[in-house]
């Protein structure tokens, strides 16, 4: 691992445990109140979740027009955290929908299109792991679509009738729920350049792994 | 009598007049006061509504949601960590072993 994995796994540590503490001091929403809290992990958790279906696509597609093991195990790793932050989104979002809107869930372009993403990331690890030889050139095509979901998921809110807030709620945010929600998002994509890090490392391990049996059998 | 009916045409032509105009004044009165929006008066409370009356949307407390929220999202992270690096040290382990196992065949 390199020599920044550790200082900066000891900084995103503390900046987890501090972010509760500037999110509780940031203003209540006028309408929403308490519940609106969970914006500051649900938002920066959505964008994670959209960066690693882009990284897992972009390293899909290097994959498949250069062949390169390298970036199909970042794509490995980068659909893996596709999956676990899709997981946060779909979970926290709900939970703020039951009191804001009264419902668990409304089929709508914003949360649809997000469930469709992360089916796909699922889809994405099944294939590698269930399908057999070729699977990795199928699951990277599978990726590409997830990344070309990635546009529609973002402009969703802007072009169709929700009642999913739109973008546009973001850069009018005062200063003190601004600060919650930066330092949120640094917080979540320090982590994810962690994660990434460690996932992909882990497959490295893996290929080191396969290299080592090869060279046993030979 | 000629003059007496026209005093009393123009007797009546200066009522209609005057009735005109205080008309059109009451009329250019109200205008302004119809284009005012009306202004939202707090309703008087005739009735006491217990909480548990309430739609279910307002009386839902906010706080298990949040709570929960936060719970779920430090939980799935922390269980993600561990897995990553249960899988890690396993794979490593076994690196060693087959690293270990190779060194001996190559030497004896």
């Amino acid at each position: 691992m390199p020599k920044w994995f550790l200082p900066l796994t000891g900084l995103c540590a503390v900046m987890f445990a501090a972010s509760p503490f500037i999110i509780a001091n940031a203003d209540y929403e006028a309408t929403m109140g308490l519940v609106q809290k969970i914006f500051y992990y649900h938002l920066p958790s959505a964008w994670i979740f959209l960066l690693s279906a882009i990284v897992c696509g972009i390293a899909s597609a290097r994959f498949l027009f250069r062949g390169s093991p390298r970036q199909d195990r970042l794509a490995y790793a980068a659909a893996e955290l596709t999956v676990l932050f899709g997981a946060i989104v779909l979970v926290t979002g709900p939970l703020w929908a039951r009191k804001a809107w009264g419902v668990w869930w409304q089929w709508d372009v914003r949360l649809t299109s997000s469930l469709m993403g992360w089916m796909v990331a699922w889809a994405y690890l099944l294939v590698r792991k269930y399908g057999g030889p070729g699977s990795d050139k199928l699951a990277a095509g599978l990726a590409l679509f997830g990344m070309a979901n990635v546009p529609f998921v973002y402009v969703s809110v802007n072009y169709w009738r929700t009642i999913h807030p739109a973008t546009t709620v973001v850069p009018t945010l005062p200063v003190d729920m601004g600060l919650a929600l930066w330092f949120s998002v640094a917080c979540f994509l320090l982590l994810f350049v962690l994660l990434l890090r460690l996932r992909v490392h882990l497959e490295e391990q893996r290929a080191r792994l396969d290299a080592l049996y090869l060279s046993l059998d030979e | 009598m000629r003059f007496l009916l026209r005093r009393a045409t123009e007797t009546r032509r200066h009522g209609v007049c005057f009735v005109r105009a205080v008309g059109i004044s009451v009329l250019l009165l109200c205008a302004p006061l119809a284009a005012q929006q009306p202004q939202p008066q707090p309703q008087q409370q005739d009735e006491f509504v217990p909480v548990s009356q309430l739609p279910a949307q307002d009386q839902l407390p906010a706080a298990p949601l949040l709570v929960s929220a936060y719970a779920f999202v430090w939980i799935v992270l922390f269980a993600y960590l561990t897995s990553v690096a249960r899988r890690l040290s396993r794979v490593q382990r076994e690196v060693a072993r087959l690293e270990s196992d190779m060194k001996r065949g190559t030497h004896g």
